[in-house]
């Protein structure tokens, strides 16, 4: 697939705090959510395409910026609680007002966003700038009308579900039912019910009665797209759950588990924890779950347990090399994974601002790389290719320069069109496929 | 390597016993302490293993980690000269797998001071710890490390420290300690079939169990048992053998001691507190007299308490 650079934002400084840490699309790609490292929300909005400016199509934009989170202090335990946001999650739109659940470690806060594009003028009371206009000079009573205004975006906190979690919240995730979403952490599950906040209802806990036999935690979930009872967890080690809530109120014990067995020639002291699973994403059609470990993305299907039904190689080369990025905590990097529209294809990223594209059908893969250079408005984005010894072709990047430092962890698809967006440290990417940019 | 874990062992007992309270949780109170540990250790660390080694540490790691692959240590060094000097450099899988032990252990140990630590990661390497650890018990590999550790008075004066802060943080979660007694026996008599057993059982249990609350804790289990069980050793000859009942009874007496001693290492830290910076540049330089005479004069401390136990 082709890629041409739509829009590269630069949030500026290069501080820590502009780290993105999270980027969602909402359910019709119209607006897209950025969280970052010094906990506040970007929205940008797609340019509606018009013809009078056909080179501004599909273009995003900055919509509304909001601090949603603050840097917090947890008295008891003489910590700090960071404002980062880990996650976000759109709600389906069901009135004008468009709404998010954005989250950091500890809580999680539900935001409205609406738009005022008309106010209302000629009061009889008020004048122009609101003050109280002296009576004596209202000879005539005059109806107030709406007159269109610059367009203001105002963000509200609606609800915040606080105190629901002991450890670190890694993920939300909105139920179908459009009424309940849970939140997980290292330990536990729970859910929520949007319109409650000082109430929610455990529904994971794999804490054991003793701390010092844990040995597993939970690193991603998510609820299935069409089921509302169903919802699948992810595992430190390698595993995945998935859970009807039917069954229980607890859900410890699952409907299904899906593992596969270590490849023996493959062990190290390494295997446990490169087979963490950092992400965890149902298929659009809900029949298949994807899922992101250190150097692979598979595919599974919900009927087999047994093992992946494909598996995809996303660098390889760096299985000599886990030692090193052992030392230097890289391989405890959390990528994220995502399906197109069709969910004929998958994308994840790796290191050195490259991210890796797979299609399912062709079984073809490509190699991009994201980064201020490559990236000029319109350029059409080359290949990369990592060389690992043998013939390096020109262009090639060899396994030892590349730079751990850039990592693209985040990475999210437009619901229906072939448009990317890409994460990389402080810079946002979005890329477009022109050629194809209608869904087969 | 020797030295390098002898280092590590000090400072980890230091560790251990400055993290007092909560057992449950894994998240430590005392900050400030912490901050001062961690580049005290830090800064030993860096000074006994010396920086350019670690890296050569690790690209040996990364050739010996992959099976059945040999290459050349240094990446990219053509001439002769450099792949001789290379390919004898190449370290013994024992000790790579020490190398990777010790690598996880200070992870283990450095953890964020203000945020919590990552729970996720923190089990990956306790994970990876243990199993390491498993596969040096099955090796017998371990009970060598035990015999190595010899001479270092100082050493058993701080693991001494170390059963007075254990046990009475035991005590105070209301758990039972014998087993220190009961272990130390079976590991040294592991040809008895009951005893065998006993230790594997144990060694399984009581391992992980030190791992894991020591890995909560932001301890080092690992060296401590190294050294810890030859230290026992030792104490328990000084005391002449006494049944496991009476340990406990020993042990149970230690309280008081153990605020004593927890208000003397903090008064060593404080000592020793400067500028991140300098505590850095202080223990990178060969020479560490501020800390090593703030060590001595609280190990006589340390020493007076242990001959007032010995004597009771």
């Amino acid at each position: 697939m082709e890629g041409e650079s739509i829009c590269e934002v630069d949030s500026g400084d290069g501080l820590g705090a502009d780290i993105i840490s999270t980027v969602e699309f909402n359910h019709t790609g119209e607006l897209l959510a950025t969280g970052d490292k010094g906990g506040r929300v970007v929205i940008f909005q797609r340019e509606p395409e018009s013809k009078n400016e056909p080179y501004n199509q599909g273009e995003y934009n900055v919509y509304s910026t909001f601090q949603s989170h603050e840097p917090e202090f947890d008295y008891l335990k003489s910590l700090e609680i960071e404002e980062k946001i880990n996650k976000i999650k759109w709600l389906p739109q069901q009135n004008a007002a468009h709404s998010l659940l954005s989250t950091n470690d500890k809580t999680i806060k539900l935001w409205k966003i609406t738009e005022r594009d008309k106010r209302p003028e000629g009061y009889n009371l008020k004048d122009e700038e609101g003050k109280l206009k002296d009576l004596s000079t209202v000879t005539s009573l005059q109806v107030p009308v709406l007159k269109p205004m610059d367009l203001m975006v105002e963000v509200t906190p609606r609800r915040i579900f606080a105190n629901g979690h002991t450890y670190h919240v890694n993920s939300i995730s909105v139920n179908s039912d459009c009424e309940t979403y849970m939140s997980a952490d290292d330990l536990r599950i729970n859910l929520w019910h949007l319109a409650i906040t000082d109430r929610s209802f455990n529904i994971v806990d794999i804490k054991p009665a003793n701390m010092e036999d844990l040995t597993e935690v939970i690193t991603a979930s998510e609820f299935h797209p069409h089921h509302c009872n169903l919802f699948v967890y992810s595992s430190s080690k390698g595993s995945l759950r998935l859970c009807d809530m039917r069954a229980s109120a607890l859900c410890d014990k699952h409907s299904k588990l899906y593992e596969e067995p270590e490849d023996p020639s493959n062990r190290s002291f390494f295997s446990e924890i490169i087979s963490s699973v950092s992400d965890v994403k149902f298929s659009h059609s809900g029949r298949y779950m994807l899922t992101r470990d250190y150097l692979t993305v598979k595919v599974w299907d919900l009927n087999m347990e047994t093992k992946p039904v494909e598996t995809y190689q996303v660098h390889d080369y760096l299985r000599s090399k886990l030692c090193s990025l052992y030392e230097n905590d890289c391989i405890f990097d959390k990528f994220e994974c995502a399906w197109n529209g069709s969910d004929s294809v998958i994308m994840t990223g790796a290191y050195n601002n490259f991210f890796r594209m797979f299609d399912r059908n062709t079984k073809r893969d490509v190699t991009l790389e994201a980064s201020r250079e490559s990236s000029k408005p319109r350029a059409i984005l080359k290949p990369r290719r990592v060389c690992v010894g043998g013939k390096r072709r020109k262009d090639d990047i060899s396994v030892d320069s590349l730079d751990f430092t850039k990592k693209i962890l985040h990475t999210a698809w437009h619901p229906t069109e072939n448009i990317i967006a890409i994460a990389a440290t402080n810079n946002l990417y979005i890329f477009q496929d022109k050629v194809n940019s209608e869904m087969h | 390597m020797h030295s390098f874990m002898r280092d590590l062992t000090f400072l980890s007992k230091l560790k251990v016993c400055t993290s007092v309270g909560d057992t449950t949780d894994l998240y430590c109170t005392d900050m400030s302490r912490k901050v001062e540990l961690s580049l005290l250790l830090y800064g030993l660390l860096l000074s006994s293993m010396g920086e350019e080694e670690g890296l050569h540490q690790t690209q040996f790691l990364d050739t010996m980690f992959v099976r059945g692959l040999k290459r050349k240590c240094f990446d990219g060094e053509e001439d002769i000269e450099g792949t001789l000097a290379g390919i004898k450099a190449i370290p013994s899988y024992n000790l790579q797998r020490q190398s990777l032990l010790d690598m996880s252990l200070v992870k283990l140990q450095l953890c964020h001071m203000l945020v919590e630590p990552n729970l996720c990661r923190s089990v990956l390497i306790a994970n990876t710890v243990r199993q390491i650890q498993e596969e040096m018990t099955q090796d017998g590999t371990w009970q060598m490390i035990n015999t190595q550790s010899t001479g270092q008075a100082s050493l058993d004066r701080l693991v001494s420290t170390d059963i007075l802060c254990r046990s009475s943080r035991d005590q105070a979660e209301g758990k039972h300690v014998p087993a220190y007694g009961t272990f130390n026996k079976d590991f040294e008599s592991d040809q008895a079939q009951d005893s065998s057993e006993t230790m594997s059982t144990a060694s399984s249990v009581q391992a992980p169990r030190n791992l894991q609350s020591n890995v909560w804790e932001m301890e080092n289990p690992q060296e401590n048992k190294g050294n810890f069980q030859k230290s026992l050793d030792q104490i328990f000859e000084t005391l002449e053998n006494k049944s496991p009942n009476s340990v406990e009874d020993l042990f149970s007496e230690v309280d008081n001691s153990y605020y004593d001693l927890d208000t003397m290492l903090t008064g060593m830290m404080s000592n020793t507190k400067m500028g991140h910076c300098d505590n850095l540049e202080t223990f990178s330089t060969p020479t560490n007299t501020a800390s090593n005479s703030n060590c001595k004069s609280d190990l006589n401390d340390l020493d007076h308490i242990v001959e007032i136990l010995v004597e009771s």
